[in-house]
C-alpha cells in the first residue's frame, strides 16, 4: 500500500488535501448545503461500489436498492438494542451476508438474466417485508429515534466515501483487481489462467454490498421513520446505474464523476419537474451507450492526451 | 367449489399474462433483443383506449385501429435505428445485452416521462363489456373472459403463422440460429426489424384489452414488462405456444398461492416462481432438455 | 517430481456425450514427461472436446485422467490450471481493454505460483520479448493482429509455468514465414522440458514437431503411433478424405 501511495503521491496529495477541505465544510456551510453534500456522499459512495463489482466484471447489478433497503431496515431494528455505531456497523455486515447467500445462488447467471434476477430480488424482498411487517408486525413503517446531529452524518458519510473510492482503487491495483477484470472481459479464459471466479465474483459482491448497506444505515439516523416502500425504492438502483456508467465505470473517481452532476441536475428538476427528470434520466441512458461509452473520465482521459501529445508536437494521436 | 373458483380466476388471470408476454416473446425470441420499454407500449395501448371511449364516446376496440399502427412503427423505428448499430458493434451477446438492457431501460424512463408529463400519474380506469357471465357455476366479469379468449385466438393465431407461412418458417429458424437462417438467404435483419414490431403492436393490443378490467396509469408499465417478462422466461424464449401456457401456471400459481397463503403475498409468490425458475431451470419450463 | 520418460498425461475410457451426441467415445492414450503429442482428425472429431476435459471446462460422463498419477477429474478449471497445466483456445481469445502486458500478468499472477502485479510485470515482459511481442506490450490487446493475438495467447499461457501444454491450432491461418517461426519456436518450448500436446491440422507441424500422435474420428481414437506411420495408414486417409474437411 505505501509503495503505491509513493508511486501516485499527486493523486495522493491531491486526495488528502481534498478530503481536509470538504471535512471543514460544516464550519460553514448551511443545514441546505450539508444535506446536499450527504445526498452527494451517497450517490458517489453507492455508484463507487457498484462500480466496484458491476463496472469491473459486467454483471449489471440491479439490487443496490435491495443491499440499501437491507441496511436501513437493519438499522431500523438494531438501533433499538444497541448503540448507532455498532447498528452501523451491523448493517454492514447484514448487507455482506445476505450478498453471500445471494452470490452463491445467482452469479451463474449471466447477460439480461443476471439483470433481472437483481431487479427482481429488489421487488421479492420489498413484498416480503412489506407483508412481514403488516401481518406479524401489525404495523406499516418504523420509527427511527436518534440523536445524531447532520454534522456526524455529514462526516461518517463522507468517510465512507472516500474509504470507498480509496478502496476500489486500492483493489484495482491488485491481484483482486486484475482477477475481476478478467472475468468481466473473458470468463472463461480468467478461469483457464488460475483465477477462482467463483470466490472472487462473490467476496466482491458482497464487499460492494456491504457499503451500499452502510450507505443505507447512515442515511436511514436522517429519516423519522421508514417503510418497505422508502427502504427498496429501484430508484437508487437505476440512478446509481447511471451515476457509475455516466462517469465511468472503470476508472476510481469515475462514479463520483457521474453521481455529482446527476444528484445536481435531480436537485434542481426533481423539486419542480420530477417527471422531466425521469426523462433527462432516460436520455443518459441512451447517450451513454452510443455517445459515451467509457463515461466522462475517458473523455477527459482523451482530452489530456491530445493535450499532451500537442504539446510534445506530434499532432492528435488516432 | 371456492377453490375451483380461485383456480378459474387463476386462468383467466393467467391468459392475460399470457398475452401481454407474446409480444415480449415475439422480440426477445426472434430479434433476440430484449425490449425493457415493452410495457410502456402496453401502457400506450391502455391510454388509447381509456381516449377512445372517454373523450371520443366510441368503442374501445376502435383504438387498435389507432394504437396497433402507432407502436408497430415506433417499435419498428427503434430496431431500425437504435438496435441495429449496437447488434452491428456488439462482440458477443453478452456485450450486445448489457448495452440493450441500458438503451431499453433508458426509453422506457423517457416514454414514462412523457406519459406523466402529458397525462398525470393518475389512476384511470372505464367500464366495458363488464356484465357478469355465469360459467360452471363460477361467475366471471364478460371483459375478462373476453380477453381469455382473445388471448387464445392471438397465441394461436400466431402459431399458425409461424408453422404454416414462408414468414413464420423464416422467424422459427432465426429463433434456433440466426446465422444459419442468414446463409439459407434469409434477411434476418429485415424480418427481425419486423417480428420486433410486430411484438410492440401486440403489446398495446394486449394493453387495450386489459384495460377493460384493470385501473392503470402511466407508470404501469415497468410492471408488465416484469410480469410479460417473467412468462418469457417461464416458458422459453422464442416459445410462442410455451408462452400461453407459462401464463397460465403463473396465473394459476398466483391465485391459488395468494388464496392459501396470503392475497398479499401474490407479487412476492410472482417473483419467486420466477426466481426458482431461472436458478434451477433457466430454459423455460416449456423447452425440451 | 517426474523425470523424463514417465508418462505425465494418462487418459482411461474417457467419454463424453452432448445430449445424442457423442463427442468423445472410450478415449485412451498416453504422454510420456518431455514429449511432444500430436492430437489429429478431421474437424468434429471430438478433438477439442479433448482438450476441455482435460482442463476441466466439462466434466467426463466416464473415465480418468491422470495427470501424474492423480485423477484430476473433478477438479475445477482454476485448480487445473494451479496443476501446471496451461492451454490456448481455438478461437483466440484474448482480454481485449487489457494492454498486452497486463494478458500475460494475468497468466503469471494466478497460476501455480502466485504473485503480485509488479513481479509479474517484470516475467511478462521476458515472454513477450520471447513471443516477438515486446514493442507491442503497452497496447490493448485487441489492437493486435489476428498473428500477435496468437503470439499473446502462447505468452500468456507459458506464464502459468506449464508442465503441460495443450495447444488448440495453435499455428492454424500462418502464412509460411510465420509457420516456420511458429514451428521454431514450439520445439523450443518443448525442449525446455514442457510436454506439449498439440490439436493441428498442418501436418508439416505435425512432421516436424510431434513424438507421438493420435487420430481420432467420431470420437473416436483410429490410430496411434509416429507420425510418418500415422500419415500413411489407409485409415486415417479414409477418415481425412471421407469427411467434409478433405482440404485440411
Amino acid at each position: 500500500m505505501l509503495e503505491l501511495l509513493r508511486r501516485n503521491w499527486g493523486i495522493s496529495a491531491l486526495t488528502a488535501l481534498g478530503a481536509g477541505l470538504l471535512a471543514l465544510v460544516p464550519l460553514f456551510g448551511s443545514n441546505y448545503v450539508l444535506s446536499l453534500f450527504i445526498v452527494l456522499y451517497a450517490n458517489v459512495a453507492l455508484a463507487t461500489a457498484w462500480a466496484f463489482f458491476s463496472g469491473a466484471t459486467r454483471y449489471i447489478s440491479l439490487a443496490t436498492a435491495a443491499f440499501f433497503g437491507v441496511g436501513i431496515y437493519t438499522l431500523a431494528i438494531l438501533h433499538v438494542y444497541v448503540s448507532i455505531p455498532l447498528a452501523v456497523v451491523g448493517a454492514a455486515i447484514v448487507g455482506f451476508l445476505v450478498a453471500l447467500v445471494v452470490g452463491l445462488s445467482t452469479l451463474r447467471l449471466r447477460g439480461v438474466y443476471f439483470v433481472v434476477f437483481t431487479f427482481g430480488l429488489t421487488e421479492l424482498v420489498h413484498q416480503v417485508l412489506n407483508w412481514w411487517e403488516i401481518k406479524i408486525n401489525k404495523t406499516v413503517s418504523r420509527y427511527i429515534f436518534t440523536d445524531v446531529s447532520n454534522v456526524n452524518i455529514y462526516e461518517t458519510l463522507l468517510a465512507v466515501t472516500l474509504i470507498t473510492i480509496v478502496g476500489s482503487w486500492y483493489v484495482s491495483q491488485i491481484r483482486l483487481g486484475f482477477a475481476l477484470r478478467a472475468i468481466g472481459e473473458d470468463e472463461t479464459v480468467a478461469r483457464h489462467t488460475g483465477v477462482n471466479t467463483t470466490r472472487v465474483k462473490i467476496l466482491c459482491f458482497a464487499l460492494s454490498a456491504s457499503v451500499m448497506a452502510l450507505v443505507g444505515a447512515v442515511l436511514a439516523l436522517r429519516y423519522p421513520y421508514i417503510d418497505a416502500s422508502i427502504a427498496f425504492n429501484n430508484t437508487w438502483s437505476f440512478q446509481v446505474l447511471i451515476a457509475a456508467l455516466l462517469g465511468g465505470a472503470g476508472r476510481a473517481w469515475g462514479p463520483a464523476m457521474g453521481a455529482v452532476p446527476l444528484v445536481l441536475l435531480s436537485e434542481y428538476l426533481a423539486g419542480s419537474f420530477p417527471h422531466h427528470f425521469s426523462i433527462a434520466l432516460g436520455l443518459c441512458f441512451v447517450v451513454i451507450v452510443y455517445f459515451l461509452p467509457g463515461g466522462i473520465t475517458r473523455l477527459i482521459e482523451r482530452f489530456l492526451h491530445s493535450l499532451k501529445a500537442a504539446r510534445a508536437g506530434m499532432g492528435g494521436h488516432g | 367449489m371456492i377453490l375451483f373458483e380461485v383456480f378459474l380466476g387463476g386462468l383467466l388471470l393467467g391468459g392475460m399474462y399470457g398475452l401481454i408476454a407474446l409480444g415480449l416473446n415475439l422480440q426477445y425470441g426472434v430479434a433476440r433483443i430484449l425490449n425493457l420499454s415493452y410495457g410502456e407500449f402496453f401502457m400506450g395501448g391502455a391510454f388509447t383506449a381509456f381516449f377512445t371511449i372517454m373523450l371520443w364516446k366510441l368503442n374501445p376496440l376502435l383504438s387498435l385501429f389507432v394504437s396497433l399502427p402507432i407502436a408497430f412503427v415506433i417499435n419498428w423505428l427503434i430496431y431500425q435505428y437504435l438496435m441495429i448499430p449496437l447488434v452491428r458493434r456488439a462482440a458477443d451477446q453478452d456485450a450486445l445485452d448489457a448495452d440493450v438492457v441500458l438503451v431499453t431501460f433508458g426509453l422506457f424512463f423517457v416514454f414514462q416521462g412523457l406519459a406523466l408529463v402529458n397525462w398525470s400519474g393518475d389512476l384511470r380506469g372505464y367500464s366495458f363489456l363488464s356484465s357478469p357471465v355465469h360459467l360452471v357455476g363460477a361467475t366471471v366479469a364478460f371483459n375478462r373472459l373476453f380477453a381469455f379468449l382473445a388471448a387464445c385466438a392471438l397465441a394461436f393465431a400466431l402459431f399458425l403463422v409461424l408453422r404454416y407461412t414462408r414468414f413464420g418458417t423464416a422467424l422459427r429458424a432465426m429463433t434456433i440460429d440466426p446465422v444459419a437462417a442468414s446463409l439459407v438467404g434469409i434477411d434476418v435483419r429485415k424480418f427481425s426489424a419486423l417480428a420486433f414490431a410486430a411484438g410492440g403492436a401486440l403489446a398495446a393490443a394486449s394493453g387495450m384489452l386489459v384495460s377493460t378490467f384493470i385501473s392503470f396509469s402511466s407508470t404501469i408499465g415497468v410492471e408488465y414488462t416484469l410480469k410479460a417478462l417473467i412468462v418469457v422466461i417461464l416458458a422459453g424464449v422464442g416459445r410462442v405456444t410455451g408462452t400461453l401456457a407459462a401464463g397460465l401456471v403463473l396465473g394459476v400459481v398466483e391465485s391459488v398461492g395468494g388464496y392459501l397463503v396470503d392475497p398479499q403475498l401474490t407479487i412476492a409468490i410472482n417473483f419467486g416462481l420466477f426466481m426458482l425458475v431461472l436458478l434451477l431451470r433457466p430454459t423455460g419450463l416449456f423447452t425440451r432438455a | 517430481m517426474s523425470g523424463p520418460g514417465d508418462i505425465l498425461l494418462s487418459i482411461r475410457g474417457l467419454q463424453k456425450a452432448f445430449g445424442g451426441l457423442v463427442a468423445v467415445r472410450d478415449l485412451s492414450f498416453d504422454i510420456p514427461q518431455g514429449k511432444i503429442l500430436g492430437l489429429i482428425g478431421p474437424n468434429g472429431s471430438g478433438k477439442t472436446t479433448v482438450l476441455n476435459l482435460v482442463t476441466a471446462e466439462f466434466a467426463p460422463d466416464r473415465g480418468t485422467i491422470l495427470f501424474k498419477d492423480r485423477d484430476i477429474v473433478g477438479a475445477k478449471s482454476f485448480e487445473v490450471c494451479r496443476m501446471r497445466i496451461a492451454r490456448t483456445f481455438q478461437l483466440v481469445r484474448v482480454l481485449p481493454h487489457m494492454t498486452t502486458r497486463e494478458n500475460v500478468m494475468l497468466g503469471r499472477m494466478f497460476g501455480s505460483a502466485p504473485t503480485v502485479p509488479a513481479h509479474a510485470a517484470k516475467e511478462a515482459d521476458a515472454l513477450l520479448d520471447r513471443v516477438g511481442l515486446k514493442p507491442r506490450a503497452g497496447m490493448f490487446a485487441s489492437q493486435l493482429t489476428y498473428i500477435d493475438q496468437k503470439r499473446l495467447e502462447l505468452a500468456r499461457a507459458l506464464a502459468a509455468h506449464p508442465e503441460l501444454l495443450l495447444l488448440d491450432e495453435w499455428l492454424a491461418g500462418l502464412n509460411p514465414t510465420e509457420l516456420k517461426i511458429g514451428i521454431d519456436l514450439v520445439r523450443q518450448i518443448g525442449r525446455e522440458g514442457i510436454t506439449i500436446v498439440m490439436i493441428e491440422h498442418v501436418m508439416e507441424a505435425i512432421r516436424a514437431l510431434c513424438h507421438r500422435v493420435v487420430v481420432m474420428n467420431a470420437g473416436e481414437r483410429i490410430a496411434e503411433g509416429t507420425p510418418d506411420s500415422v500419415l500413411s495408414d489407409p485409415q486415417v486417409i479414409q477418415a481425412y478424405l471421407g469427411g467434409s474437411d478433405a482440404a485440411a
